[in-house]
This record gives C-alpha cells, structure tokens and sequence, in this order.
C-alpha cells in the first residue's frame, strides 16, 4: 500500500475547496481517483494532503454560455454522452463512447482528464480540436487558458498550486462542420489509445474550398500535440492525392512518437498518417480516386 | 482516520477509516462484506464493481470519503437474484471471482435499458460488459445468462 495522506478535506462548497488549496498546501487535489487512487497504489505519486472534490455540486454542470457551452470540471464522462445539451458538440460523446468502460465512464471527470495532462488523455485532442478554454479559479480570480496555453508537457499544466480546474468552455459550431474522432488501441474498451485523434474540418458549400481544419493528437508526443499542417489544406480544394501528402507530412513533423509498453514509434507514424488520411477524407467529403 | 456513513444493501453503516481507504477494503475488512473481490486493484478488471448510487463504479478506485451519504449496493444485496440465478443455469460462473462484479454490472445495465425502453442485445451486453474480465467462462455463459435474466432468448 502507499503512504497514506495524513489529511483529507472533503468540502461542500467551491468556495470552501479554494481556501483550503490556499491555506493548506501542499494539496493533491482528487476528482474521480480514476487516475490518482492508481498512481497512488503504484506509488508513482505520494500526496501528503487530499483534497476530495467530489462534494463540490458547484463543478457539476453543463449549461449554454456565450454562444457555446461551459462544462464544470466535475461532469462524468458518463454525463458527456447523455446530456442532451451536448448534442451540437458530437465529438464529445464519440470519444466518450470509446473512454474506458463503464465503471471508469461514471467516475472519470473532464477536469481530472484534464488534471493529469496525459498525452495519451482521449478529450486532449477532442477539447483542443473545439477550441476549448480551461477556466481555473483561485481565491484571487479566474484566468481562461485555452487548452494549447493550458497543457504544457508531460503531464504539467500552467495550473497553479492555489488553483481549481473550474470548467472548460467550448465555442458554438458552424453548421457546415463536421468532425471526427478516431482511438486506435488494442481493443475497443478499456485501452489507453496508441494513437488518438480528433478533427473538426469544413468547406465552403459554394466553392467547395476549405475553409477551415483543425485537429489534435494524442500518444504521438509528450503531450497532446495539433496536427498544425493540415493548415496548408485552408483555401485549396484538395483531391485524394493532396489528403495523402499533407497527411503524410503532419505524420512526420508534427509528431514526436516514441516506443513505450503500448506502441512503437514507427507504428504510431504510421497509424497517425493512415488515420489523418481517412478523417480528412470523411469530414471533406472528398472521392477516393479511381484505381 | 475518518468517520464516515453510508447505506450499504439497504442499512445504514457507520466505520472509521483511514483517510483515502478504499471503498472495497473497506466493504471487505471493515465491513466484512467479502462477496466484493479484488482483481487487479487498478480499475482493469471489474471484479470489485459495485453499484452507488445504482451506478457501477470500480470500488478499488474509489476513496470510501466519497461514498458519504451514499447508497452502494454489493452482491451480499438483495434484487439480483433472478440474474445469480441465470448466472447458475446458463454456464455464467466458473471459478467465481469475477462473478459479482459481473452481476452488479449486468444488473446495472439491464435497469437502464429497461428504464429507457431500449432493447438488450449481445451487442449492447458486450459493450456494457467491456468492464469486466473473465478468464474462464469465454463470455458466452455469462452473455447467455444476462440475456435470459432479462426475459430474452437463452
Ligand atoms: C482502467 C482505466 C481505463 C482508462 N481509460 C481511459 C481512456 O480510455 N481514456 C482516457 O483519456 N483516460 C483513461 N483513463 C484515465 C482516467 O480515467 C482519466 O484520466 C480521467 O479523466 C481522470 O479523471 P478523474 O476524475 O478520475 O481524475 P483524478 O484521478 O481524480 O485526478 C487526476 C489528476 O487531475 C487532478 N485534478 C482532478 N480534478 C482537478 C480539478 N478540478 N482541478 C485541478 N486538478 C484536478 C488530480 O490532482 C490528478 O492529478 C483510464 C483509467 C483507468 C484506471
Ligand atoms: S480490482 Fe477493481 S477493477 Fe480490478
Ligand atoms: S468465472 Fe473465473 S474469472 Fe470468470
């Protein structure tokens, strides 16, 4: 067993929980414990003090805001495939629907995803591909970080020490775009991806030029990263053959893969590409060439 | 150590803890509740599922201060039976240590989709299931068993 923590504040209230990050440190903070209660065990982690969000109602929410959505950090990833109010955000509840299994999906929370800053977290590339922003909330403020300002290695977030992962907030979607979101792991249920990426791509019905893309990976770097060349594709109309290049192109410079327990970094490159090319070609609706 | 006090099968339980026990030590030693196994310990497994709230949880995962003011169900409860007993008649149980976890999971299960109207099929059991680990049965007693417990084909 690991070194137990001498203390565990169990607050009822937001306001309550940021006094003790204030006051106590130094504080682990615990959402879920889907991840923390196994780096705990593991002893990849020693905590001297806990403090248990769990109680706090206030970080429970999805509610319509500023012409998107803001998300508590306490919402389940159960909660991201049943609320009904998420429906314009369908890339939510696809990489919730692939997020380990069902005992994991009522317990694990988007702040706690957000918490480790994992690079194989499955909502890094969903959330960076929406453009979301991460609220964080001390005792003195707020301060919104979008996700490329919030995540920032290995596991390390520009969170401070005195401060709470509040929300998360997604800007409202454009009718002509369409996403896509692709986990490639060992089975279907309860496997941390060896690559995992999300897309959000549209064109301009008239010209049939893209006008814009935006996709994130994960498992292919340290932390998640963009698949910022797709952005050559903006203002062309790109055939198959154009998807294949650029795709190939984000595979080798937007990456940095490496071989661990889960993959190699060979077969990340090239599951990375092969998936690009697809999601490309699905969500620009672009024919696949004859023979 | 923490006091702490939920409903567990219908009662309410007080115990003293240590800070971040888990919920399954906690049914198991403290409460002497046994029927909850442990598998992996790291939430891979299922074997330790029980219901909170009516939801399945990995209880190796969850702190037992969470748990406060909560209603959990294990498999010593009462409302599973039709489901052990499929489990019994279908070729669902083999050694057993998975077996709790995978009636609680199923039980879990079968309530929603009977809650919303929505079929069971294998395919949705498979799925629901995916949580929990089986090393004897190769699955086709236990997805026999959880589709006659609700009324299906066996
Ligand atoms: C069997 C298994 C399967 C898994 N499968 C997947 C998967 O398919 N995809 C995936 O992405 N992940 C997966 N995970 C990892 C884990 O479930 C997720 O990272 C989950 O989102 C963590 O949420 P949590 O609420 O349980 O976090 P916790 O474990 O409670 O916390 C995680 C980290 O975030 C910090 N934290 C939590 N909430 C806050 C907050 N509000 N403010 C500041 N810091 C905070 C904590 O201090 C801790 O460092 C899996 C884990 C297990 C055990
Ligand atoms: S013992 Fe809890 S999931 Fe394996
Ligand atoms: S019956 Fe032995 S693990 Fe399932």
């Amino acid at each position: 067993m690991n070194a137990a923590p001498t203390a565990v504040y169990s607050p009822r209230s937001l306001a309550t929980a940021l006094a003790v990050l204030a006051d106590r440190a130094p504080v682990t903070v615990l959402a879920g414990g889907t991840d923390l209660m196994v780096e705990l065990r593991t002893g990849r982690t020693q905590v001297a003090s806990v403090l248990d969000l769990w109680g706090v109602e206030e970080l429970r929410f999805v509610r319509a805001e500023a012409g998107g959505v803001r998300i508590g950090a306490l919402t389940t990833i159960t909660e991201l495939r049943r609320q009904p109010s998420l429906g314009a955000w369908p890339l939510l509840a696809a990489c919730a629907a692939d997020f380990a299994a069902e005992q994991i999906r009522n317990r694990a929370t988007v702040g706690g995803s957000l918490g480790t800053a994992s690079p194989a977290a499955d909502l890094g590339p969903v959330l960076w591909a929406l453009d979301a922003v991460v609220r964080l909330r001390s005792r003195d403020g707020v301060r919104d970080l979008p996700i490329p300002a919030f995540l920032l290695g290995y596991r390390r977030t520009a969170r401070r020490a005195d401060e709470l992962i509040e929300s998360v907030w997604l800007p409202g979607r454009l009718p002509t775009e369409r996403g896509a979101f692709v986990k490639v792991g060992t089975r279907d249920a309860q496997s941390i991806a060896k690559v995992v990426v999300a897309l959000v791509a549209s064109r301009d019905a008239g010209s049939g030029q893209v006008t814009a893309v935006r996709a994130a990976a994960g498992s292919v770097a340290e932390r998640t990263v963009e698949l910022a060349s797709l952005q050559e594709l903006v203002g062309r109309r790109p055939d198959a053959a154009a998807l294949l290049a650029v795709s190939r192109v984000a595979a080798s410079r937007d990456c940095a893969p490496i071989d661990d327990v889960r993959s190699s970094a060979v077969y990340r490159r090239h599951a990375l590409q092969r998936v690009v090319c697809d999601m490309l070609t699905s969500t620009l609706e672009v024919p696949l060439e004859d023979g | 150590m923490i006091d702490l006090r939920f409903r567990v099968n219908g009662e309410w339980r007080s115990v003293r803890v240590p800070p971040l026990a888990r919920l399954l030590d906690v049914l198991r030693e403290h409460l002497a509740l046994t029927g909850t196994k442990e598998g992996c310990g790291e939430g891979e497994c299922g074997a330790c599922t029980v219901l909170v709230d009516g939801a399945p949880v990995n209880s190796c995962l969850v702190p037992a201060c969470q748990v406060a003011d909560r209603d959990v169900v294990t498999i010593e409860g009462a409302g599973h039976e039709s489901i052990q007993e499929a489990f019994a008649d279908c070729g669902g149980v083999q050694c057993g240590i998975c077996t709790p976890g995978m009636i609680l999971a199923t039980r879990a299960c079968l309530a929603e989709w009977t809650a919303r109207g929505e079929p069971c099929t294998e395919a949705g059991l498979r799925r629901a299931l995916a949580g929990n680990l089986c090393r004897c049965t190769g699955y086709g007693g236990i997805i026999a068993a959880a589709l006659r417990a609700h009324g299906g084909a066996t």
